[in-house]
């Protein structure tokens, strides 16, 4: 890694193949330190699979993924802990670091749910394992957080909640952050880039360029571009450096 | 000290719970309780190979059991049956093809029924010192796979993206339960081992909340079985391992009222 390059992890035509048929194919993109990059599409576009890419967990792939970190934090889409191994909060957080009580309690508090950590993981509810599972993946502080759909099961509120979170996460660690999400206007105010698949990288930049992009439009109707405008009225005020405040 | 036949008994049957513990959780945990007996079954055929050519017991199983676990592995890959229809044919063909061999042996004598279950008689101070040191190294090794077994036992993807190596993990533990199947099959028997291995374990989840706990709890009614097990063998002559796994039970059966229990409090 060359000196003053942020880049953690980048992904150079990537694609992969499983029964002859292509889950996704050309896609490229790079994380850099302290921003957070989108990845938006529809089911079965292959979100999840260009992270998986991203983390080494194919075999055979097709073009080249650069690491330039082997701190990684990754949230997977799907887990399931089997009711045959009794497992507490506590031993989850370290199942794959050797970590110290104080920054397991560190990682829990941010998340906010330290109250939980002598529950059993089997007893959470949705939103609850989700925040557990933010909190394992930061709690070695990380140079690159991978999050697949980090918010499923989550209510509204709390999904806000957790992006905030998140975007909080991305400061205080000063990590790189993939985000997977499958819509757009509750991850726009946290992502520094975003990249639209459909198997295929269909269009890719600010939140904002996305949003008016037609190919976007075409894959999640004129009304997704409407609901980030109204995202976006919510900013009707700038912060002046004398901490005044001014309406645009 | 080492001189009385059930003082050996005793002695072998402590380091093998020492050790069936810890595997034992991992196999329930990771569902390869069939995986487990189909191993043990071929230890016959292990057995017969020792016997024809002279060759350790002990070593001669554990190269037959890891075989068997690579044939399946080259099986799971090269062909569309399930892994159950797999691991039921290897069983019974490692199982058949032993005893037609034991067929053929008739120079030999052998006892059929103390390899099938477990013979008190059987274990001398060679069978010791295997299962101690044996027991010693697959207890080693097993910390040192701890970390990754674990985290791949909880979520494969989550410990391969993180820098974990669960594939090698995994086939370390697949020699490991060959050499506790190869350690324990005098007194325990090829047809019981694997209940050695589940039921302390089974016992355990009843009574714990947490990973650790459930080891310790496994291995403590390991020892509980091998203790009233070999004791009511030497008061009623029956054969070593249906004796030390009919303990295991009972002992299962005690914990399932705690488990009744909590769920009573739970209400």
């Amino acid at each position: 890694m060359s000196i003053g390059n942020n880049i953690l992890i980048k992904l150079n035509n990537v694609g992969f193949k499983q029964n002859q048929k292509w889950l996704v194919q050309g896609v490229s993109l790079q994380v850099e330190k302290g921003k957070i990059v989108t990845l938006i599409g529809p089911n079965g576009s292959g979100k999840s699979t260009t992270a998986k890419i991203a983390l080494g967990l194919f075999k055979n792939i097709e073009g080249q993924v650069e690491k330039f970190t082997n701190n990684i934090g990754y949230v997977p889409q799907k887990i399931s802990i089997d009711w045959t191994l009794p497992l507490r909060v506590r031993d989850f957080m370290l199942l794959t670091d050797n970590l110290t009580e104080d920054v397991i309690d560190e990682a829990l508090s941010l998340t906010g749910v330290i109250s939980l950590k002598d529950k059993s993981l089997g007893n959470l509810s949705g939103g609850e394992f989700q925040r557990v599972l933010l909190a394992r993946a930061i709690s070695k502080k990380p140079e690159l957080l991978v999050l697949d759909e980090p918010v499923q099961g989550v209510d509204f509120t709390g999904e806000i909640a957790l992006y905030e979170l998140i975007k909080e996460i991305s400061e205080k660690l000063n990590c790189g952050i993939l985000l997977i999400s499958h819509d757009l206007h509750t991850v726009m105010s946290a992502t520094d880039h975003v990249v639209c698949l459909n198997g295929h990288v269909c269009c890719s930049g600010s939140p904002k360029e996305v949003a008016k992009n037609s190919e976007y439009k075409a894959l999640f109707g004129e009304q997704a571009s409407q609901t980030l405008s109204i995202y976006e009225h919510k900013h009707d005020h700038v912060h002046a450096n004398d901490g005044d405040i001014k309406k645009n | 000290m080492f001189d009385d036949f059930f003082i050996r008994a005793l002695v072998a049957g402590i380091g093998i719970a020492f050790v069936a513990g810890p595997l034992g959780c991992f196999v329930v945990w990771r569902r390869l309780s069939y995986f487990g007996d189909t191993l043990a079954h071929s230890a016959l055929l292990g057995v017969t190979i020792a016997y024809s050519l002279e060759f350790n017991i002990a070593v001669s199983i554990f190269l037959i059991s890891s075989a068997i676990a690579l044939i399946l592995i080259q099986l799971q890959k090269k062909t569309n049956l399930p892994s159950d229809a797999l691991l039921g044919l290897l069983a019974h063909s490692s199982l058949a093809v032993g005893l037609v061999v034991i067929g053929f042996l008739t120079f030999i004598r052998f006892d059929i029924m103390g390899l099938l279950f477990g013979d008190i008689l059987a274990v001398n101070k060679k069978d010791l010192l295997t299962i101690w040191v044996g027991g010693a190294l697959i207890l080693l090794v097993l910390r040192l796979i701890w970390k990754p077994l674990f985290a791949s036992t909880v979520n494969y993807e989550l410990a391969q993206a993180e820098g974990l190596n669960p594939d090698r993990a995994k086939a370390v533990f697949t020699v490991l339960l060959a050499a506790i199947i190869a350690i324990s099959i005098k007194l325990v028997g090829v047809l019981l081992i694997t209940g050695m291995l589940i039921i302390p374990t089974a016992m355990a989840r009843n009574l714990s909340d947490n990973p650790k706990k459930m080891v310790i709890f496994a291995i403590i009614g390991g020892l509980l079985s091998v203790f009233i097990g070999l004791f009511s063998s030497l008061e009623f002559n029956t054969p070593s391992g249906p004796s030390i796994i009919a303990a295991a039970l009972a002992l299962f059966i005690f914990s399932l009222l705690k488990v009744k229990q909590t769920i009573q409090l739970k209400n």
